[in-house]
């Protein structure tokens, strides 16, 4: 599985005329842990949703190409997408309240989704129910399952989220802030089950967070976005020997414990910054 | 504690919602100019002890103190005037409908201070905002720029204490920077006194000296940035968060 994306641009009309919100934008992921990191509106939501044709109806979307495994995004039909979305491209979002069904238990929304893609008996749904909830570490699956959403905590229906998008096995994860409405403890609880999960079954996943620390932590490679533009690219484990003065200004402006400042960086921008060039 | 009056006290403080007791006996107090810390992950109670401080709810148990003076259930228009509050969402904050000018004169017009044309292009000048800023709607602002508005109108009164609630927690990390920045410089300006709460430990422990470490509704651990920062922590609790916040930190 491939994802390929040339000269991606993803724009809205506005009074003013069309707003351009993504431009330009080329990456590959393949068998790694790609992160895309960028502060609010630098476009790198948009650019992972653009994979899965989930953008607001507004939106305009031009690209040299824009595929996943081959099969060309923008040409798709509905019936096509259908037949990626969930199935073989799993999302999972930050707020699990907002992504699970109020009004239906964790485990009949898990059940759901592994019937819909595979085509099997209600009992059988049930049994591999539990057992994906016992893989994402649910001590208790019969009893989640059993759970509405609200009764659940937030590290608890992101589990359930992540079982859910585990059941038709996709080849794909794209995830989008997905520790970011959680505690400290449970993040890291939630990223090494992604992790594991995805190491396991040899998936692909894009992780995408405001968190640059996070990401390189925890990605092989990370694509820095700032204004719809990629202005650096890099392997995670290089972070330190970033070039491009948006990302070395993301990293300086942190407050740590480890290195206490009397003052904290700020960034000036440049508006060289907004073309690409540097 | 380092013999400076204690502007604030809380002694005792529990408050339960239901069958639920969300903050279990919490006591601290806070020297004038200092600036307090308050860190614990999301139920620890951190945000209850610092609403109910605000006065925002009444039904508590314990004693709260505020220059030496007991402070009533509910809070009086002079409480307002030395004490006041920014919260983590300016959108949330801001009336939506308001503007920018509209929302500086409110707390002038609510402590029967005049002077509005006067004070608001001073207001938006400390929070270094630019002076068209004033006749917008939070809509046409960016989030730095209404946490900015939000903390003008906190300041607009002169207060001595705020109390900031997450303050830099919905700000991306570069506003984050220029927002902890400002608070730094406003505090060493006018001698303000500060209580912040945030999930965030390297955030706290940058502006405050002091923090307490909260967890099921207690403080497990009262600790000094400096003892934080080298490792020095007596309860696990604090341990595991400073573990957890440190590990991210070494690329």
């Amino acid at each position: 599985m491939k994802v390929e994306i040339a000269n991606l641009s993803i724009a809205f009309p506005t009074p003013r005329g069309p707003s351009l919100a993504v431009r330009g934008v080329s990456l590959t992921v393949g068998s790694e842990k790609l992160g895309i990191v960028g502060e609010s509106g630098s476009g790198k939501s948009l650019t992972a949703r653009s994979l899965l044709k989930l953008l607001p109806p507004e939106a305009r979307v031009t690209a040299d190409r824009l595929a996943f495994d081959g099969i060309d995004v923008l040409t798709a039909t509905e019936r096509q997408m259908r037949s990626i979305r969930g199935k073989r491209a799993g999302l999972i979002l930050q707020d699990p309240k907002f992504s699970l069904n109020p009004v239906m238990t964790a485990g009949e929304q898990i059940a759901e989704a592994w019937r819909l893609h595979r085509k099997t008996s209600r009992r059988e749904a049930r049994e591999a129910t539990l057992d994906l909830l016992a893989q994402v570490q649910i001590r208790d699956p019969a009893r989640v399952a059993g759970a509405y959403p609200h009764e659940l905590s937030g590290g608890m229906g992101q589990r359930v989220m992540i079982a859910m998008m585990m059941a038709p096995d996709p080849e794909l994860l794209i995830a989008d802030e997905p520790t970011s409405a959680l505690d400290a403890t449970v993040q890291a609880e939630i990223l090494r089950l992604m992790e594991d999960l995805v190491s396991r079954r040899g998936m692909s996943l894009i992780l995408i967070s405001h968190d640059l620390p996070l990401v390189s932590h925890f990605c092989d490679r990370v694509v820095v976005m700032y204004a719809g533009r990629v202005v650096e690219e890099l392997r995670a484990a290089s972070l330190a020997r970033a070039e491009h003065p948006y990302t070395r200004g993301l990293l300086a402006c942190l407050p740590t414990l480890s290195h206490p400042q009397q003052r904290l960086a700020t960034m000036t921008r440049d508006p060289a910054w907004m073309d690409g060039s540097s | 504690m380092d013999g400076r009056f204690q502007l604030i006290v809380v002694e005792d403080l529990a408050i339960r919602f239901g069958r639920v007791e969300a903050v279990r006996g919490v006591s601290f107090a806070v020297a004038r100019g200092a600036a307090w810390g308050i860190v614990g992950e999301s139920g620890s109670g951190k945000s209850t002890v610092l609403r109910a401080l605000a006065g925002l709810n009444e039904d508590w148990s314990g004693r709260m103190l505020l220059d030496g003076q007991v402070l009533p259930r509910r809070r009086n228009r002079a409480f307002f005037r030395r004490v006041q509050m920014v919260f983590q969402d300016p959108y949330g904050s801001l009336h939506p409908r308001q503007t920018v000018d509209r929302a500086l004169a409110e707390p002038l017009v609510a402590q029967g201070i005049g002077g509005a044309d006067t004070a608001i292009p001073r207001a938006l000048d400390e929070v270094a905002l630019p002076q068209a800023v004033r006749f917008r709607y939070p809509h046409q602002l960016s989030g730095g720029q209404r946490q900015r508005v939000a903390i003008a109108r906190a300041l607009i009164t002169s207060p001595e204490v705020l109390l900031l609630d997450e303050p830099t927690s919905a700000l991306d990390v570069s506003v984050q920077a220029e927002v902890l920045n400002l608070l730094a410089d406003l505090q060493r300006e006018r001698d303000l006194t500060y209580i912040m709460v945030s999930h965030n430990l390297a955030v706290v422990a940058h502006v405050c000296p002091m923090i307490a470490v909260m967890q099921g509704g207690k403080v497990v651990e009262t600790i000094s940035a400096e003892a934080l920062r080298a490792g020095r922590t007596t309860h696990p609790h604090t341990a595991e968060l400073r573990a957890l916040s440190t590990e991210l930190e070494e690329p």
